[in-house]
């Protein structure tokens, strides 16, 4: 039954390991703009579709 | 003629002669950031969304003060030696292109290494390299796309704003002990006894113990600080029977385990302050976008011109002096009280009086400050320092130190003064009681009481009634400062309502034309001269006109501050002031008119009258039921009778009243036991708006700046105002039925706790299931209130 301890102290670690990880994410900020990254991350396609467009109409 | 919109900023464009790559634009602005944008290949701008643009500015000379050294430093937040990392505010930003092209800026200069947007403040965080770049040219570099920032007083100040995120930190505290220690609790709920559970439930208990140490003494912190303070000032308010039953808590857990009595209530003890840090967060709705408290700094300049031996220097307003001579350019607001000493100014006083017509001034007349000169440039002697002008002056009344919420009782405090003076003498009567009969278990009971009585229920009726409610009206277009406005909102018996921007729409657009009739010939004319000119008044009166033809008109000119002059065929035509169409024998008139002359003979003026929000009458007759109405105008009297045939006859109406009488006048009638509502909009309704118990901004676009309030509303809900105030008087109605539910498991843990029965797995039920139900209760019917609403 010592495994107990084992578990205990399993479970005691990732507990910390997922707190610090929050406390990290409020400390950077992560928490004070919940809108711009949900549009951010759309982006990177646009950038690759302009380069595109624009070979297009140097063919033309 | 099929109207053309612009490919930049949506506008319609009067005449389709600027194109370029088969795309309309509706000026030169426009179709120079389309060029810089193609040649950076940044085109798909306008695929994210069609036509996002704003027309740049005509910025030449603004922005000469950002090249001091001084200046800079205040505004940027870091600063070696060669890069510089700065945040500008830029009204502009309203769509995903914005986010998009702000962050691109690295491929319209280099020299950007990095932009980030925040979407919600409307601020770009760009980090750039001084040795090839400057804050100027970035300045400028974002005007010429269309994205001028706002730079004002208030960005000039050292240090850094901390931002306060200790709620969070403190939730996230509360949370994760709660869980861990709800999940080590659990066996023992169950009372068996098994062989490995006695042997490792020590560990358990002494693990939940090491869990709820930062809870209690970090996290639930507030509560013992709060509670500190009212006993202090001798107030029994709600945080003393949470800070009471939090230390009886934690104190009676930790005997328990160390004398092997029991389990303790670890689990019920970090779960209430989770709880009610929860309710807390909830009823910390911001609106990020929105500041409530500004004041004249963030109307004013950072820098003004001054004019050194014919020399043109940027200074710092602080720096201003008696005695300085300063250039004032077209739109620029005056800084400082002084005399003009050249130039013609038009100054717009709207900021001060509410005066909304720009009044003319003549050399050696004194000039107050928050004025802005709206033709052609002027220069200045400054008299006075920027603290001590006319309109900077008010900000020294102790109104703006004062904190609204001092010495307003809520209705939650108020009801915590009998429950903590009821469940202490329960308390005692129990213990005495039980003293008497079995003296073992007194002080079993009397910690009992404690715990179970502890109001966590009652101390969230109010967060989430409140919570809830704010962000419907944020819905609604009506954004509360913070939850207790609402409370203070219910409570009001007395209105008072500023005149101009506040009870008439910015626009000007009736008007009632007076004198000879005028030919169609005539009437085309002057629609097609007043299609050239950029002036607000010629802007409304187009827009009254019917349509005409559209004529190419032979001469065209426009004399700064007085009027327009054109010709067409043989017709010649003089629209402006009465002197300039050559009409002398004008009178002392209290309206804005425009005065017409046709061929050197005069014609007639056509006068403008306010025109009034939309159900105005109504709002009011509905209103005078219940409370005492007064309108305070900054304006003079030309719209008395006017008012007074449109709103219910007991309304008082004040007029030429400076920013200083308002607030007097609130003070007066605070003085008698009126508890007032202040509606105004500009910043000469700053002090009363502060003075008020509640100070409401009509807005008729809340991305411009509005003076410190509690409140912004949207000015198309203007007429909606008293089902606001009805919604605020039904959220209270709700916290009262809430605190009899939460008085009703009280009374259920009352009976376990006084009959020494109370297991910590009653608690750990009965707090939560108590706290949830208010939750869902005051959610279910705040949700009920706000769908009442329009």
């Amino acid at each position: 039954m010592s495994v107990i301890y084992i578990l205990l102290t399993v479970s005691i670690i990732v507990a910390v390991i997922f707190f610090v990880a929050f406390i990290m994410a409020v400390r950077n900020g992560q928490f004070d703009d919940g809108y711009t990254p949900s549009v951010r991350m759309l982006f990177e396609d646009e950038l690759i579709k302009t380069k595109k467009t624009i070979t297009k109409n140097n063919k033309d | 003629m099929e109207a053309k919109v612009c490919y930049h900023c949506g506008d319609t464009c009067t005449d389709t002669k600027i194109t370029k790559d088969e795309k309309v634009f509706c000026c030169n602005g426009c179709k120079t950031v389309y060029e810089i944008l193609s040649e950076s290949d940044l085109t798909c701008y306008y695929d994210l969304q069609s036509s996002p643009g704003a027309v740049p500015k005509e910025i030449e000379g603004k922005y000469d003060f950002l090249s001091q050294e001084k200046i800079i430093e205040k505004l940027v937040e870091f600063d070696d030696s060669k890069t510089q990392i700065v945040t500008l505010y830029i009204p502009h930003i309203h769509c995903s292109s914005c986010i998009w092209i702000l962050e691109n800026l690295n491929k319209l200069n280099p020299a950007i290494s990095q932009s980030q947007v925040n979407f919600g403040k409307k601020t770009v965080r760009a980090t750039y390299n001084t040795e090839t770049f400057s804050l100027k040219e970035l300045v400028l570099l974002l005007s010429s796309v269309g994205y001028e920032p706002y730079i004002s007083l208030d960005d000039y100040k050292t240090g850094k704003e901390n931002v306060n995120r200790s709620l969070i930190y403190k939730l996230g505290v509360a949370g994760f002990a709660f869980g861990n220690v709800m999940f080590l609790s659990f066996p023992e709920y169950f009372e068996v006894d098994e062989f490995w559970l006695e042997k490792y439930k020590h560990l358990f208990r002494w693990l939940m113990f090491a869990y709820s140490l930062p809870v209690v003494f970090y996290a639930a912190q507030d509560y013992f600080i709060s509670a500190y303070k009212a006993i202090k000032t001798r107030i029994l308010n709600i945080d003393i029977p949470i800070a009471l039953g939090v230390i009886v808590l934690f104190l009676r857990s930790t005997i328990e385990i160390i004398f092997n009595y029991g389990s303790g209530f670890f689990d019920s003890l970090t779960g209430l302050i989770f709880f009610l840090l929860l309710g807390k967060f909830f009823q910390q709705k911001t609106y990020s976008f929105l500041s409530f408290e500004r004041d004249y700094k963030s109307y004013f300049p950072i820098a003004v011109t001054k004019i050194i031996n014919n020399e043109e220097v940027p200074v710092q307003v602080y720096d201003i002096e008696k005695g300085d001579r300063l250039l004032i350019r077209n739109q620029e607001l005056i800084p400082v009280d002084g005399i003009l000493i050249n130039g013609s100014a038009k100054i717009d006083y709207s900021f001060v009086t509410g005066e909304s017509e720009p009044v003319k001034k003549a050399s050696g007349d004194k000039l107050f400050a928050g004025g802005k000169q709206t033709s052609g440039v002027i220069e200045m002697e400054a008299i006075k320092s920027v603290e001590q002008s006319y309109l900077t002056q008010l900000w020294s009344n102790d109104v703006f130190n004062k904190n609204k919420e001092d010495g307003f009782t809520t209705l939650t405090n108020a009801i915590s003064k009998r429950f903590t003076i009821i469940i202490l003498s329960i308390a005692f009567i129990a213990t005495a009681y039980w003293l008497y009969v079995d003296s073992s278990k007194a002080m079993n009971v009397f910690t009992a009481v404690l715990i179970i009585a502890c109001p966590c229920a009652i101390a969230l009726s109010a967060p989430f009634t409140f919570g809830n409610l704010l962000r419907i009206f944020g819905k609604k277009k009506f954004y509360l400062k913070n939850a207790s406005v609402i409370e203070q909102l219910s409570h009001i018996n007395t209105i008072i309502f500023d005149k101009t921007g506040t009870i008439t729409s910015n626009k000007k657009s009736e008007a009632k034309y007076e004198g000879l009739p005028l030919t169609t010939e005539e009437e085309t004319l002057l629609k097609n001269t007043l299609r050239g000119s950029n002036h607000p008044l010629s802007r409304s009166l187009y827009d009254i006109l019917d349509e005409h033809n559209i004529i190419t008109l032979d001469t065209y000119k426009e004399h700064l501050g007085q009027g327009i002059e054109a010709s067409h065929a043989s017709k010649n035509i003089k629209i402006g002031s009465a002197k300039f169409v050559g009409y002398q024998t004008e009178t002392e008139v209290l309206n804005t008119a425009v005065h017409v002359s046709s061929n050197s003979i005069y014609k007639g003026k056509f006068t403008f009258y306010n025109s009034y929000r939309k159900g105005l009458s109504k709002l009011f007759n509905k209103l005078k039921k219940d409370y005492d109405l007064a309108i305070l105008s900054g304006d003079n009297e030309g719209e008395m009778e006017n008012l007074k045939k449109l709103l219910p006859s007991k309304t008082k109406l004040l007029f030429n009243q400076k920013p200083d009488d308002k607030l007097e006048y609130i003070k007066y009638h605070q003085t008698e036991g009126a508890k007032v509502l202040m509606v105004g909009d500009g910043l000469n309704d700053a002090g009363a708006l502060a003075q008020s118990d509640v100070g409401v901004v009509i807005s008729e676009n809340i991305n411009v700046f509005s003076p410190a309030c509690d409140a912004i509303l949207d000015a198309s809900k203007f007429n909606h105002l008293y089902s606001y105030i009805k919604a605020s008087k039904s959220a209270l109605k709700i916290i009262k039925w809430s605190f009899l539910l939460s008085f009703f498991y009280n009374v259920i843990g009352l009976y376990f706790a006084v009959t020494g029965q109370l297991a910590p797995v009653i608690a750990a039920i009965l707090m939560p299931l108590s706290s949830i139900s208010i939750v869902i209760f005051t959610t279910i019917a705040t949700n009920w209130i706000g769908r009442k609403l329009k």
